[in-house]
């Protein structure tokens, strides 16, 4: 009898469902799966090598592009780890407005990530409602920043300018008429929060509407349930963290147990799944994004009342006020100072972690005094979970393998660094 | 928070003691220096003794000290750090482990005790030419296919050694010796502590 040996298939990495560069080689016995060994390395910008040889504030940037579908929080623990080895405070309403931002920026990701994983797993529809929505918050972006992805909005000691007090609006054009453009521009009439507003009380009928969709779907269901089951034991040893750990039930968010800014005071949940499958998983973010726009909504409440300042005044840090630079003779050096030499943070070594939308976002830097960072290493999660692909896809169909790439909700940009 | 690393720091005297070269607490973390030779017990400890409890392991990287403060640094060139996490006691631990041959570096693997280091030695074995002896899969994760060299190491340049065209005559990709002059913007500088009072300003 002929010997019959396991077929080998190259995934990717030109595959509309390897969300990217991953190219898979997987070791095929018919259609099951025996083993999987992810190639990664075609993003890989060295920007940990990269921000060596730039100023501390010049890396900022960066951090929009390693996970560009969670820009913000990737910023976040960026400007935390600067601020904690330089050892200075953010004012109050700038840690409110990053909390805001990171909200919105989790609900952001959580939407491309439903779609998307709608799309590899075949519900078409998903995939144009969640970018219905993300239309809109992306316009949030676009708003205090002026970027509709890469905002570099965060800054060492705050954030880089307050809320804007009018939303940029529709103009009437050969494409869109005056009462179209009335009606588009009706939400936008007023200041940033009334914007976002608006979209906090439509977002929790639009999550329902998600779930009519997808939640008790048969389809849904036969391609999620049950699928990639991880115990936590195993989650735990796979170094698994945020919705892939919270899926296997533990329930362990940054947010709540390590604290960091303002989330200490807002009220939230943190959702856990029971059997660790995909299906727990998609539970889990959902209901994440249920928590996140109850998050919003606090924040809304907090910044409407409570004006202040959103960025340190410590010049050696954060830039002047354009207004004062030019009137004032010091304030001109501390901007002169900054824009070529840059700041200096004392030697030492910090590692901040923030709860990213895929998990547990660590920046470790070493500084020698330098106005550079000596060392600095970029703790991405989906690195790690990537790293257990061929634990979670052995002995499942080929098909599956899809459905694992989406539950781990990887991006390339932060894997590859 | 304090209390809570005191307590940490407590519970890491008892059951390591002597394995600690260094311990540090500063930024309200704890970092630990551990010899090449104590390694993989210190963190079996470390991972098994219930009032230490790290049952995950979050981060591992390779460092290269070799340029540490323009020169002034004397010690060993290449260093894994570790940082652990427990789940059950909510804290967390950076472990420091110096390569003793700069020439070779070379640290035990620990995936076995956690699993989720497997990528991480990859990575920096990959950029640092770390080498982790009991790791079953040591390959190259995150530079090319054919990559020649340590690219973070502090002597491998920005730039590269090599860059990447399409020849059309020979109608494949070739490689070719980097055509980029290096350059740098704004240079590395190191102030004595107290320049600028960045503390009082």
């Amino acid at each position: 009898m002929a010997d019959i040996q396991n077929y080998t298939l190259n995934f990717g990495p030109q595959h509309p469902a390897a969300h990217g560069v991953l190219r898979m080689v997987l070791e095929l016995d018919g259609e099951v799966v025996q083993r999987a060994d992810p190639h990664i390395g075609l993003l890989h910008r060295a920007t940990e090598k990269l921000a060596e040889t730039k100023t501390w504030i010049q890396s900022v940037p960066y951090m929009d592009r390693l996970d560009y579908m969670s820009m913000m929080v990737s910023e976040h623990a960026y400007c935390m780890a600067i601020e904690r080895m330089i050892g200075i405070d953010v004012p109050i309403r700038a840690q409110y407005i990053r909390v805001m931002f990171d909200e919105i920026t989790r609900i952001l990701n959580h939407l491309l990530w439903v779609g998307a994983h709608g799309l590899d797993v075949g519900a078409m529809t998903m995939v144009l409602y969640a970018f219905r929505e993300r239309e809109d918050l992306v316009d949030c972006y676009e708003a205090v920043s002026g970027a509709r992805m890469h905002a570099a909005y965060f800054r060492p000691g705050g954030v880089y300018r307050d809320l804007p007090d009018t939303m940029p609006k529709y103009r009437e054009s050969k494409w869109k008429s005056a009462a179209e453009v009335k009606k588009l521009n009706e939400v936008r009439s007023g200041t940033f929060l009334d914007f976002l507003q608006d979209f906090v009380s439509r977002f929790p009928n639009i999550v329902d509407e998600y779930e009519t969709l997808l939640t008790d779907n048969r389809i849904w269901k036969q391609r999620l349930v049950n699928v990639g089951v991880v115990s936590p034991e195993r989650a735990l040893q796979l170094g698994f963290t945020g919705p892939m750990l919270r899926g296997s039930g533990i329930a362990w968010d940054l947010r709540k147990k390590q604290s960091y800014e303002v989330y200490d005071r807002l009220d939230f949940d943190i959702p856990v799944g029971v059997t660790g499958d995909c299906y727990d998983r998609y539970l889990v973010r959902i209901e994440e994004m249920r928590q996140s726009n109850r998050i919003l909504q606090q924040c809304i409440d907090w910044l409407r009342v409570n004006p202040g300042p959103v960025i340190s005044d410590n010049h050696k840090v954060a830039s002047p006020l354009r207004a004062n630079m030019k009137s004032n003779m010091e304030e001109l050096i501390h901007h002169f100072k900054l824009c070529t030499e840059g700041m200096h943070v004392p030697e030492g070594q910090v590692y901040s972690a923030v709860e990213h939308p895929k998990g547990e976002f660590g920046i470790y830097a070493i500084s020698d005094g330098a106005n550079k960072p000596y060392r600095l290493k970029i703790r991405s999660p989906g690195y790690v979970h990537l790293s257990a692909m061929d634990e979670l896809v052995r002995g499942h169909m080929i098909a599956d393998v899809v459905t694992m790439v989406g539950t781990i909700d990887i991006v390339f940009g932060e894997i590859d660094r | 928070m304090s209390a809570k690393l005191e307590l940490l720091s407590q519970n890491l005297q008892k059951h390591l003691g002597d394995r600690i070269v260094e311990a540090q607490m500063a930024l309200g973390e704890i970092s630990i220096d551990v010899d090449v030779t104590a390694y993989l017990e210190t963190m079996l400890l470390l991972r098994d003794q219930s009032d230490l409890g790290f049952e995950q392991l979050i981060d591992l990287c390779g460092v290269d000290y070799s340029t540490y403060g323009d020169g002034c640094w004397s010690g060993k060139r290449f260093a894994v750090v570790t940082h652990l996490t427990s789940i059950a006691n909510n804290w967390r631990l950076r472990v420091r482990c110096f390569a003793p041959d700069d020439d070779f570096p070379s640290v035990p693997s620990v995936v076995a005790l956690w699993n989720s280091a497997n990528w991480f030695e990859r990575e920096a074995f990959d950029l640092f030419g770390i080498v982790f002896p009991g790791h079953a899969d040591l390959r190259r994760i995150l530079t090319d296919y054919g990559f020649v060299g340590h690219p973070f190491r502090k002597d491998f340049p920005v730039s590269g050694y090599v860059e990447m065209r399409y020849d059309p005559e020979q109608r494949r990709v070739v490689y070719e010796p980097v055509t980029i002059e290096p350059r740098e913007i704004t240079p590395r500088i190191v102030r004595e502590a107290s320049y600028g009072d960045v503390e009082n300003g």
